[in-house]
């Protein structure tokens, strides 16, 4: 049952009409999870014995962070199996998912910057953990401004999974860079391993903010796929009816 | 798996494996400059470089940090609890300067061996909690050296 689902997640139409169905829940249950975790991040948890209140911007920058590597696991997974298995479905994924990390890699490198002036003294330093992110910032640029060069979207798709597939080298790096080097940015304070190194009462809205950015991702996702699908599809006569049935 | 989709998977691979290598050989080769700051116990064994500004980073030794008369430069001392350097800085510190906490200090060691710095960042570390939990947290740390103490005066 599971094959044939991803069967017919595969043909663009299927895909469309299912995707619709699921954009509203996904918006849904990001607003809750957001008003939550904003609620308990800004007002209801305590603040912190060193930083005081200014730590609270972790409750953005942190999920941010996490989203803008996340992502790009995302698209590069759905990059290789675009090139491997020539699916439509996940060349589409790739290029629906490179604005929204992009936003996310901005806002986590924003977010920081302004913590980083009180806390640090310095609104930026090359230190291995920002220079790296910063990359990755380069690289979902560099991936949109690639398909937008390219007139045909399969071609287009093909050379933007191998980008996305090259700077993949780039994910372990952000992420170990705080152990394999001296760096001013602090250490993962939430391991899959070992006791996260936070208190519970901070740590709930932060994992609550995280799973918000997760389903804001999923909604945002599903919307630029259905406009790229109606985009490449615009020959096809189910897509024709769509539009006449739209302007009616 | 038809053989096409074989061979382009294993093409990937290799792209994506070598890709690997050249970065981990490059990294490895730049390991020294990837280093934001050196401890106290790498400068002692001579690894900082002398002729131009580099960072020193550790925690601010307790006790150690006295002002100046002139009111704006600060005097401290970085420790990596092996080695430690004395760091002489003037201007604003960061709010979390104090003794005990993590810092970056950027500059050059003089002849007499203190480092005047022209730019101190405060490190922060991964910890989070209300100032309760640290509070109590402290408590029990104070009373667990206690008991060892009067274990120790016991025996």
């Amino acid at each position: 049952m599971i094959v044939r689902f991803f069967h017919q997640m595969g043909s663009p139409r299927y895909f469309y009409g299912v995707a619709g169905k699921l954009i509203p829940w996904f918006m849904v249950s990001f607003l809750i999870t957001l008003v939550l975790g904003l609620y308990y991040g800004l007002f209801v948890a305590p603040p912190d014995y060193q930083q005081g209140e200014s730590y609270r911007i972790m409750y953005i920058h942190v999920p941010a962070a996490w989203m803008s590597m996340f992502i790009y696991v995302v698209m590069a997974v759905s990059g290789l199996i675009s090139l491997v298995w020539r699916i439509k479905m996940t060349e589409v994924v790739v290029i629906s998912s490179a604005t929204v990390g992009a936003s996310f890699t901005f806002l986590a490198l924003a977010t920081g910057s302004l913590w980083g002036k009180p806390m640090w003294g310095s609104w930026w330093v090359w230190d291995a953990r920002l220079t790296s992110e910063l990359l990755l910032l380069f690289l979902y640029l560099g991936i949109i401004a690639l398909h937008s060069a390219i007139e045909d979207k399969r071609v287009a798709a093909r050379a933007v999974s191998i980008l996305a597939l090259v700077g993949v080298v780039n994910i372990p790096i952000i992420h170990y860079s705080v152990e394999w080097w001296n760096t001013l940015h602090q250490p993962a304070s939430i391991t899959k391993f070992g006791k996260p190194s936070m208190d519970m009462s901070m740590l709930v809205p932060l994992l609550t903010m995280a799973i918000s950015f997760k389903l804001y991702y999923g909604a945002v996702v599903l919307m630029r796929a259905r406009a790229e699908i109606v985009e490449r599809e615009r020959n096809a006569r189910w897509v024709q009816e769509l539009v006449q049935e739209e302007a009616k | 798996m038809n053989p096409i989709r074989k061979k382009r998977l294993t093409l990937i691979g290799l792209m994506v494996a070598g890709i690997g290598v050249a970065t981990w050989l490059a990294l490895n080769a730049f390991d020294e400059n990837l280093m934001f700051f050196f401890s106290p116990s790498e400068i002692a064994e001579g690894k900082a470089p002398t002729g131009h500004p580099f960072r020193v980073g550790g925690l601010v030794a307790t006790d150690s940090v006295a002002r100046k008369s002139d009111g704006l430069t600060t005097s401290f001392t970085v420790t990596d609890n092996a080695e430690s350097v004395t760091v002489e800085y003037t201007g604003i510190l960061p709010d979390l300067f104090r003794e005990g906490q993590g810092i970056v200090a950027m500059g050059q060691l003089n002849q007499s061996g203190v480092f005047v710095a022209s730019e101190v960042l405060a490190k922060h570390d991964e910890n989070y909690m209300p100032p309760e939990v640290a509070e109590s947290l402290k408590t029990a740390h104070d009373e667990a050296v206690g008991a060892n103490q009067n274990q120790v005066s016991v025996q």
